[in-house]
């Protein structure tokens, strides 16, 4: 029996040592996030506008159905999506948006720092989807 | 000249004066170690669990203790309508003022000697040398109990209740066990008074001279038995972990004091630790040979309680709960008998050798 509380003092006192902690102090100190991790949306553009052609795959998977999309047609007529919004209160981060897209036109990022202060900063406009 | 005794007969003003200053130096010194006592916990134990602690309040977290009584003094007072209301705010007083006391009887030092108007006084670093020393720390042991029970049963809430009927049976059961290992003590020390069971642990090791010169005959060499019953049994009385079912936080969201919210629930927290520090006062000076040691007085005093404490601490790090019915098994069929046991062997000892 004291074998076993000495054996269990002595882990305890091995890890009272410096160096085995294994806290890491998140907002001076980050982890990198996995290729595969889910955060804030992205729209791709390319040189001249955004990949995305409106094709409406994304709003119509969606199980949380935080995407808007509206379609128009541009100078050279193609398809482009005149409103493309995303409401993230709404949206539960589950990339089907992403796997459903025929042009890979929308990516999931790493940003997971969302936080803000009113409801109208999480509705997230083609614009700051493009940044 | 042989220095004269301070006392009330011969320099009442001077002898006034030296007691509130040791009064107000070991409260506040006992009261900073309770803040500090805290801190090092949660670092300790927080490394111990490859945590970190406290970081963010100063340097190391070290502001936390101050941080945390600012929060704790804000809070709402909060008494439930139901609740007993003079025996709930009686409760945290009758808690932390026994603990709080016990120091006033533990010499933390050697003799102070100062020359005033011509006369040499002496002033012994104790508050007060009761002959009674023990019996009054046994007693005051014994009160701390009935501010558990207390806040408990005044609550009006059933956690609280079980958490104080706990706390009634497993400290009546472990005071008995600590109690009659400090009988061994006193068996051999031939007096109750703290400072003459210090002083009779001043002589040499067994007739060993070959030893460092302040390694003088501690208890803890001819009682070991008795230290490590003394300090489990103590350590079930001050409800520490692995002992501390009374507030049980998995089982009974903190027992006794679920109800107590602000300073009320502070003076519940500040008694645990002021406990904790008075019980490794009382083991330093039963056992560790008081101030006796390399350092200068005090300073020894403060290395052994802070020795403990680490103790302490480490065995909370360590250990989980023990179950209800294996605290009760450990305290009435194991401790017990082996208190009986080594007080039998000790005095047919003493018999046979002095």
């Amino acid at each position: 029996m004291f074998k076993e509380f000495a054996k269990g003092l002595s882990i305890t006192f091995k890890h009272l040592l410096p160096g085995h902690s294994t806290t890491v102090e998140y907002p001076k100190q980050k982890l990198e996030m996995s290729p595969r991790f889910r955060g804030l949306h992205r729209l791709v553009p390319t040189q001249t506008r955004e990949k995305c052609v409106a094709c409406y795959l994304c709003p119509t998977v969606c199980p949380a159905k935080c995407i808007t999309v509206e379609s128009a047609e541009n100078e050279q007529g193609e398809k482009y999506p005149r409103v493309y919004k995303i409401d993230l209160l709404r949206c539960i981060f589950c990339g089907y948006c992403v796997e459903a897209c025929p042009v890979e036109a929308i990516e999931m990022t790493d940003k997971y720092e969302l936080a803000n202060f009113k409801r109208e900063d999480f509705n997230f406009e083609k614009e700051r989807l493009l940044k | 000249m042989t220095p004269e005794v301070l006392s009330l007969s011969n320099a009442p003003a001077l002898w006034a004066a030296a007691m509130l200053v040791k009064i107000i130096v070991a409260f506040s010194v006992l009261m900073g170690i309770v803040a500090y006592a805290t801190w090092v916990e949660r670092k300790v134990i927080g490394r111990m669990q490859t945590r970190l602690g406290p970081t963010m309040t100063g340097p190391n977290g070290l502001l936390q203790p101050i941080a945390d009584g600012i929060k704790l003094f804000f809070k709402e007072d909060i008494i439930p309508n139901e609740a007993s209301k003079f025996a709930f705010v009686l409760a945290p007083m009758m808690i932390l003022a026994p603990a709080l006391i016990s120091m006033a009887v533990i010499p933390f030092g050697g003799d102070y000697h100062f020359t005033f108007h011509g006369v040499t006084y002496l002033i012994p670093m104790q508050i007060t040398d009761l002959n009674i020393g023990i019996l009054f720390i046994l007693a005051m042991a014994g009160l701390g109990v009935y501010g558990i029970v207390l806040a408990g049963l005044s609550s009006n809430s059933k956690y609280s209740l079980l958490g104080g009927i706990r706390a009634s049976a497993q400290m009546i059961s472990y005071e008995l066990a600590a109690g009659l290992s400090i009988i061994t003590i006193f068996m051999l020390s031939e007096t109750l008074s703290l400072s003459g069971i210090v002083a009779a642990q001043k002589e040499v090791l067994w007739g060993i001279t070959a030893l460092p010169s302040w390694m003088h005959n501690w208890y803890i060499f001819s009682q070991p038995l008795a230290f490590g019953l003394f300090v489990v049994g103590s350590m079930a009385e001050i409800n520490r972990t692995p002992f501390d079912l009374p507030e049980a936080e998995t089982e009974l969201v903190s027992g006794f004091c679920t109800e107590y919210s602000s300073m009320k629930y502070a003076l519940f927290f500040m008694a645990e630790y002021a406990n904790m520090v008075t019980i490794s006062a009382i083991a330093t000076t039963l056992f560790l040979g008081g101030w006796d040691g390399p350092f200068y007085g005090w300073i020894n005093f403060l290395v052994k309680v802070f020795g403990f404490m680490f103790f302490f601490i480490w065995i909370r790090a360590t250990f989980p709960r023990l179950r209800y019915d294996q605290l009760m098994q450990l305290g009435w069929k194991v401790m017990i008998p082996l208190a009986l046991g080594n007080i039998v062997v000790t005095a047919i000892a003493v018999l046979l050798w002095q």
